[in-house]
């Protein structure tokens, strides 16, 4: 008699085992079923070159909630985040600019472009922190059922604005403007120079194909605004082993609570009984039952391929296949054998432990974006380069470096058509480089190995639609109780006992494991498992 | 006015910031930049490399050297191999701690003392009648200590392998750049550590070498802020700060035994008389009536009461020694949590505290003042075992 689970969880990606561990603790039992032999999902870890440990896709954390480190005891299980600590913006000509903690120091720096924006900087800080407060509701709880009549609803809802007006007359007003404008036209309300305007407005861009100029872009802006480290919001993070290390955590924590984990056990569809989900086929013809299905897929994926089309109706459906991906990026890992020497700041100071921009001017990015547009990878593309090998040395041999490069514009959709991204790989991997050389002139000849994700590799071999790192862009039509579709933002779907618990859910992307939490806790209060 | 030790140089080369402290007569770094957060996290994820030359150093020579040192110390340090370290306190008459530290075996009857205050005079007044010299060798020897993760490799590129297989608080001889040093594999930072002991004259050769050797392998140098986070995390005390030496208590109920320090464990009562050793055997039988305790503060308590005000919660960036009382459920006073640090790598807000020993076992709840908004509080925390954080590479 095959085991019975309560649980069955297609897909090990960070998401997926954060609700595993939930439902494990709850005393359910669980099993993970990842199709890959490495847990993670894009939150991986991999030694793709002897001795050097690279963050394959995900390669800095910030959203993960504070409350799920404690409540899956997740620092007992291996977690460790490690700040970032500034962000250097390199220039072809003049020192660059580099924003540190110390509030002084960049006020130093940004005056060199602008002293109004210099000054006004901690005010930009205050408002976004007081977003970020303000945000931690929405992203820590289900989405809110705009529309509902139910007084529990009408209540959350009412609670939210009441406290959204207690930050200041003024939040609204902006609340509403950061939903609606571009990133630039945003960031301009308080800031002029186009040297800190460029890299402050590339976080409305990340993972969408939208320029910089685009409305909703500032929207994504607060997405990458609103994490929180130590208490601390809006800081950036490395995890200690690569962001398969927050993976490998929970995945620790979901075992010790019971969960059963398998590797290489892809899922080929799940299981039905008339309009219920009863369990999951592995590619291998396996039969696995369970009283619920929990999706770590994307909606696509998971409606589309592993349930069918003919199980839904036609208007979910359409609304299933108008969800937008549109993957916009790609990455670069290299192996180096010495640190990269920038030019315009020479050296291995603190400036390269951070996070570095390639993103010296509006007109780049809007350049990078317009050769998207057309079907192409950008010419010269936005870079967001971090060297976590300097300040967590285990991830590469002594004196050697590992580099993450996270690379935008690289439409899924080439003109070509998206099939053409093999055969342009490595075209596009050179243009990378040969991007960040004219900034790093060394790099060429300390590359000791080079792996080159495009958006099709991240469909192929993550298994991201489209390769959108994010399960789905986050654009406003497709956010909070919109996301993935309308009336399903609850983790529920039309399929009975089948649930949703990727990023393609409610808050959305990032490694911040709220999607997976908040499916868990109301998976567990449905009373289904 | 503090004086400089013999880094000085070098360190004051890197102390941008100019946050300086005075550590027994000398200038030590606090940070050497602004924020110590990378000081931190390299103790914890590379290696930071801190001058703590200001330890005072004895060394005790002669026939009696250990006899003598088994008088003065709660532990008997007799039984020390020769390059074997130990952590030790030692006591008055009447079994309070006057000072802890460490004595280092060199060989039958070569020892150092290490101590956070003077102790010449105390060492002086147990050897009278004995034949040993005790000489004061703080201002000849110059001290740094290395730790965290990364740090037996940096030492190990320094030193030509010495230190390969250097076991938890054993001693090598080994030599950097030349230059004739001591490794001890011990440190304050709970976490893989060694502590480098060098002439004054040969100290900045040793620096560089290290800090050289170490560039491989992340080394940072850190200042007393970092460490003082890090030292708190592995539970370990500070004198006057978790406690009061005793000479220095001009009331008895400031004055600690071992016992309530948590020191318990090195104090080795069946032997031969040693200082307070009536006094704590009596203790020992009738049990203490206050403990050192670790406490960890309820977060989603402390978070709420910041809400309230429509605040996020405040963490205080690095360790506190400012003491704050403690109180049991019902509000009365039970003690004092004497220092304490939110811990980035357990994400936990931790305190160290003496509390009577009611309320001393692991799992009890108790309350700990915090201010919020100007308001004092008392939020819940709980006694947990210390130490907080507690690597298997510490042993390693």
């Amino acid at each position: 008699m095959a085991k019975r689970y309560d649980a069955i969880i297609v897909g090990g990606g960070h998401n997926g085992l954060v609700t595993a561990a939930y439902l494990a603790k709850a005393g359910r039992r669980v099993l993970v079923l990842e199709k890959r032999h490495v847990l993670g999902g894009a939150a991986v870890t991999e030694e793709l070159y002897p001795g050097f440990k690279f963050s394959v896709c995900s390669y800095v954390v910030s959203l993960f909630r504070p409350h799920i480190i404690r409540e899956l005891e997740l620092t007992k299980h291996g977690m460790q985040l490690i700040p970032l600590e500034c962000s250097f913006t390199p220039h072809l000509e003049g020192p660059g600019l580099v924003r540190w903690p110390d509030a002084n120091v960049t006020r130093r720096e940004v005056s060199r472009f602008s002293q109004k924006d210099a000054e006004i900087y901690p005010e930009f800080s205050l408002a976004m922190s007081k977003m970020g407060f303000f945000v931690k509701r929405i992203i820590d709880n289900p989405p809110p059922d705009v529309g509902s009549m139910n007084p529990a609803e009408l209540q959350k809802i009412a609670s939210l604005f009441g406290h959204l007006k207690g930050l200041g007359p003024d939040m609204l007003e902006l609340h509403v403007q950061l939903l609606t404008m571009s990133a630039v036209d945003f960031l301009q309300m308080w800031f002029e120079s186009d040297e800190l305007l460029a890299p402050m407005s590339c976080s409305g861009i990340i993972g969408t194909f939208l320029g910089v100029r685009s409305p909703g872009t500032a929207y994504v802006l607060l997405h990458h605004y609103m994490g929180e480290i130590d208490g601390a919001f809006r800081s950036w993070g490395f995890s200690k082993g690569g962001t398969g290390g927050i993976s490998l955590a929970i995945a620790n924590a979901a075992r010790s609570y019971g969960a059963e984990i398998r590797t290489e056990a892809p899922v080929a569809r799940i299981l039905m009984k008339g309009k219920r989900a009863t369990g999951v086929v592995l590619e291998n013809g396996d039969e696995i039952h369970a009283r619920v299905v929990v999706s770590n897929a994307d909606p696509r994926r998971t409606f589309l391929e592993m349930v069918g089309e003919k199980e839904f109706d036609p208007t979910f459906v359409s609304q299933v296949k108008r969800y937008k991906f549109r993957g916009s990026s790609g990455k670069v890992n290299l192996a180096l054998d010495r640190l990269p020497d920038f030019t315009c700041r020479p050296g291995d100071g603190v400036h390269v432990r951070g996070d570095i921009a390639i993103a010296p001017s509006l007109e780049y990015l809007e350049r990078a974006f317009d050769d998207a547009k057309y079907g192409n990878f950008s010419r010269r593309p936005y870079l967001n380069v971090v060297v976590p090998s300097l300040v967590d040395p285990s991830v590469a041999p002594p004196g050697k470096h590992v580099m993450s490069i996270f690379v935008q514009y690289a439409p899924y959709n080439l003109a070509e058509g998206a099939d053409a991204w093999p055969k342009r790989r490595e075209e596009f991997g050179d243009t990378v480089v040969d991007t960040l050389a004219e900034y790093c002139p060394g790099l060429k000849e300390s590359i000791l190995f080079r792996q080159v994700l495009t958006p099709w590799d991240l469909e192929h071999e993550i298994g991201l639609s489209e390769g959108n790192i994010f399960q789905g862009e986050l654009s406003l039509e497709q956010l909070l109780f919109l996301r993935p579709a309308p009336g399903w933002s609850r983790y529920q779907t039309p399929v009975n006992r089948l649930w949703l618990c990727g990023s393609g859910a409610h808050p959305g992307g990032g490694i911040m494991g709220a999607p997976g939490e908040l499916c868990a806790k109301a998976l567990l209060r449905s009373g289904e498992v | 006015m503090p004086i400089a030790t013999p880094f000085h140089p070098r360190t004051s080369a890197r102390c941008v910031s100019l946050f300086y402290k005075d550590w027994a007569g000398y200038w030590a770094v606090r940070s050497y930049d602004t924020t110590h957060e990378r000081e931190y996290f390299a103790f914890r994820h590379a290696c930071g490399l801190i001058d703590v030359t200001p330890l005072y150093k004895y060394d005790v020579r002669g026939r009696d050297a250990a006899r003598v040192l088994a008088r003065v110390m709660a532990r008997d340090v007799r039984k020390l191999k020769a390059n074997q370290v130990a952590y030790v306190c030692w006591c008055d008459d009447d079994g309070h701690v006057l000072d802890d530290g460490t004595v280092t075996r060199f060989d039958a009857d070569n020892f150092r003392v290490t101590s956070s205050e003077p102790a010449l005079h105390w060492l002086r007044r147990a050897s009278r009648g004995f034949q040993i010299t005790i000489e004061d060798v703080s201002h000849r020897i110059a001290a740094l200590s290395i730790q965290g993760p990364t740090s037996r490799d940096a030492v190990n590129a320094a030193c030509g392998g010495d230190v390969a297989k250097l076991g938890f608080f054993r001693l090598a001889q080994s030599r950097i750049d030349g230059v004739d040093v001591q490794i001890s594999r011990t440190g304050y930072t709970g976490d893989l550590g060694y502590e480098i002991w060098m002439l004054n004259e040969d100290a900045l050769r040793v620096y560089d070498a290290l800090m050289a050797a170490g560039r491989a392998y992340g080394i940072e140098p850190a200042g007393l802020d970092a460490m003082d986070v890090t030292r708190v995390e592995a539970g370990f005390i500070l004198n006057g700060v978790d406690y009061y030496p005793a000479t220095r208590c001009l009331i008895p109920s400031r004055k600690s035994t071992p016992y309530e320090l948590g020191l318990g464990w090195m104090v080795h009562l069946e032997r031969e008389p040693f200082f307070g050793r009536d006094a704590l055997q009596r203790e020992k039988q009738r049990g203490s009536t206050r403990m050192l305790v670790g406490l960890e503060l309820d977060w989603d308590e402390f978070e709420g009461m910041f809400r309230a005000h429509g605040l996020p919660p405040e963490v205080h960036p690095g360790g506190w020694r400012d003491a704050r009382p403690v109180y049991d459920t019902r509000g009365l006073f039970i003690g004092q949590a004497t220092s304490g640090a939110w811990s980035p790598i357990l994400k936990k807000n931790l305190a160290l505290a003496t509390v009577k020993s009611d309320y001393a076992a692991p799992g009890t709840t108790v309350r700990m003042e915090v201010t919020v908004e100007y308001e004092r509080r008392a939020v819940r925390a709980t006694v947990v075992e210390t130490p907080f954080f507690n690597p298997e590479r510490k042993r390693a």
